[in-house]
């Protein structure tokens, strides 16, 4: 008898405001230690939370996208639990009136089938500081900069079915937090966190003992994760055992989850409504502002891009997957102009994505910007470069040489498109190789590719191929 | 509803508190009383009484999203049991996971 998986998830998101959910410190990544710390984050006695404006609309953004409702009175709960990186002994957070309610849903697609995957609930809640054990020896080091960062825990619905599709699952929603420009997604920072609940049972029984897996920072990981974890279970349950319920992590070099050790106390947080925060009311005319002011999304841009450029569904799916992607081959479009839309797309797809991999790059990253790429491009619609010379241009302003111009006047890369200085050199050729044109003319015409090459040697590359190809054509047939 | 020692002892491990045996006993009693109160106030008819998330009936003023504190680690640090300026820290007991 076969096992169903069943694995819902938990998505921790930092929301990208500049200052903190409950004070006025900022939540720039990688300050020195305790250096964004106010009286509020540090617990010092008296010191009252002020909700963050920025974060509530960033939630009604996030649940108006997943269409779900929005708790127009939503309240802050306090979750007890001692750790030193959490100074006030209590996490802020929200328990039984989220701000983003019921009725949420994705749509995820794996191996060409869709499948909707119901969220539970979002709610806001504040981050807890680093402790830091290995910088001084025997003691725990604790960075308070994190205390209060906010961050809004998406919750799903135990729907998916096997690691593929949590995985999916978590990828729709990094894709659609970073849309919303409501969160990074930089997982290596831990901007965008995954913790998977896995169980298994048999079908039709009620569900089995979960464990969760934390601490995952890559797709990858978070796949392998949890298939080691159903393998673990079924294993233990099918030698007789029993599954416990625990917090497991995955150590990525051995591709396995480990117990965390078990925590003293079972999980018993006492939520109760924080009565330094009152209760949030949302109006009808905020949830209709932050409504008119929703980003286009990842699915509504690949429709424009077919319309709009005349792309393929395939190169639209690719330039639409992130916004940055999306954004930049927009940037180059409306340097080189719509009707070269697919050239561009072409190079954005091509060389840019290529150089950007082996960098190992974010195209937000890149060293050549959408201006740099669409000047370029210009070039190449304008037949000043040849194909196989942009290719060259572009590996220099990738290395840092300057603009497609100064580049092309600096290495003398223009094209040839002089007809008359092409004809010279072909006639040069054909004298040179004599023999090889009339064997040629006796039938052996792989040797056209042959004429080419020297042609294109003797212009050092930059004669326009099509032309060189036409005048050749019109001479050997003598 | 009321509570024996052994739940006194769970809620004091909770909340950190080293209590001993006299003060759990009389905890005990005291929780029970308290309690006791609670389940006068149960006996109430509540029914058509929405739930009260605050005694004060206000709602939650928002602030803008902007940075408006400065560094204050150093005024921090000096009220801090035990503080490593070179790395800048607060150092506690070393905590193992």
């Amino acid at each position: 008898m076969s096992w169903e998986v069943v694995i819902g998830l938990e998505i921790h998101a930092q929301l990208k405001t500049q200052s903190k959910i409950f004070s006025g410190s900022s939540t720039a990544y990688g300050a020195e230690p305790n250096t964004q710390v106010s009286i509020v984050d540090a617990a010092m006695p008296g010191a009252l939370p002020v909700l963050n404006h920025g974060v509530v609309d960033m939630a009604i953004r996030f649940g108006l996208a997943i269409g779900a409702e929005i708790g127009q009175a939503s309240v802050f709960a306090r979750k007890n639990y001692f750790y030193p990186d959490l100074p006030k002994g209590y996490q802020i957070s929200q328990f039984d009136l989220p701000i983003v309610d019921k009725g949420g849903k994705v749509e995820i697609e794996v191996d060409g089938e869709t499948k909707i995957i119901r969220v539970t609930r979002a709610h806001l809640e504040e981050d807890a500081g680093k402790s830091m054990h290995d910088i001084v020896p025997g003691m725990t080091g604790i960075d308070l900069n994190r205390a209060g960062t906010p961050l809004l825990e998406i919750v799903s619905e135990p729907d998916m079915r096997s690691a593929q599709e949590a995985v999916a699952y978590a990828k729709k929603i990094h894709e659609l937090v970073q849309y919303l420009d409501i969160c990074d997604g930089n997982m290596q920072e831990g901007s965008f966190r995954v913790d998977s609940n896995v169980s298994i049972r048999r079908p039709g029984d009620p569900l089995g003992t979960r464990a969760e897996l934390k601490n995952i920072n890559s797709f990858r990981f978070i796949e392998q994760a949890i298939e080691y974890e159903i393998e673990r279970q079924i294993e233990v349950l099918e030698s007789g055992g029993q599954v416990v319920q625990e917090t497991r992590l995955f150590n990525a070099d051995e591709g396995v989850t480990r117990s965390m050790r078990a925590k003293e106390e079972a999980n018993d947080y006492r939520y109760f409504p924080d009565p330094d925060l009152l209760p949030v009311k949302i109006t009808d005319e905020q949830i209709e502002r932050v409504r008119a002011e929703m980003p286009e999304l990842a699915d509504q841009k690949r429709g424009r891009f077919e319309t709009e450029y005349g792309l393929s569904t395939y190169d639209a799916e690719f330039l639409a997957a992130s916004r940055p992607m999306g954004d930049y081959f927009e940037a180059v479009v409306s340097c080189v102009g719509k009707e070269h839309a697919k050239l561009c797309a072409n190079w954005v797809m091509g060389e840019l994505s290529k150089a950007l991999n082996q960098a190992e790059l974010e195209v937000a990253q890149s060293p050549v910007s959408p201006q740099q790429l669409g000047e370029l491009l210009q070039r190449l619609v304008d037949n000043t470069l040849s194909g196989k010379l942009a290719k060259q241009v572009f590996e220099a302003i990738w290395q840092g040489e300057g603009s497609a111009d100064e580049i092309i006047e600096a290495k003398g890369l223009k094209q040839i498109t002089d007809s008359g200085a092409i004809e010279a050199m072909v006639d040069e050729v054909l004298a040179n190789n004599a023999q090889q044109v009339e064997a040629y003319r006796n039938g052996q015409e792989k040797l056209f590719g042959y004429f080419v090459g020297q042609v294109m040697k003797a212009s050092k590359g930059q004669a326009n191929p099509a032309q060189v190809n036409e005048l050749l054509k019109a001479k050997l047939k003598g | 509803m009321s509570l024996g020692r052994d739940d006194v002892e769970k809620v004091a491990n909770l909340v950190a508190l080293q209590v001993d045996a006299a003060q759990a006993d009389q905890m005990t009693q005291q929780l029970n009383n308290i309690l006791d109160l609670f389940a006068q106030m149960q006996a109430v008819e509540t029914d058509e009484i929405a739930p009260l998330a605050h005694p004060l009936e206000q709602v939650q003023r928002l602030r803008k999203d902007a940075v408006t504190e400065q560094n204050i680690r150093e005024k921090l640090a000096a009220v801090a049991p035990a503080f490593d300026r070179e790395k800048g820290v607060y150092l506690v007991p070393q905590v193992i996971e």
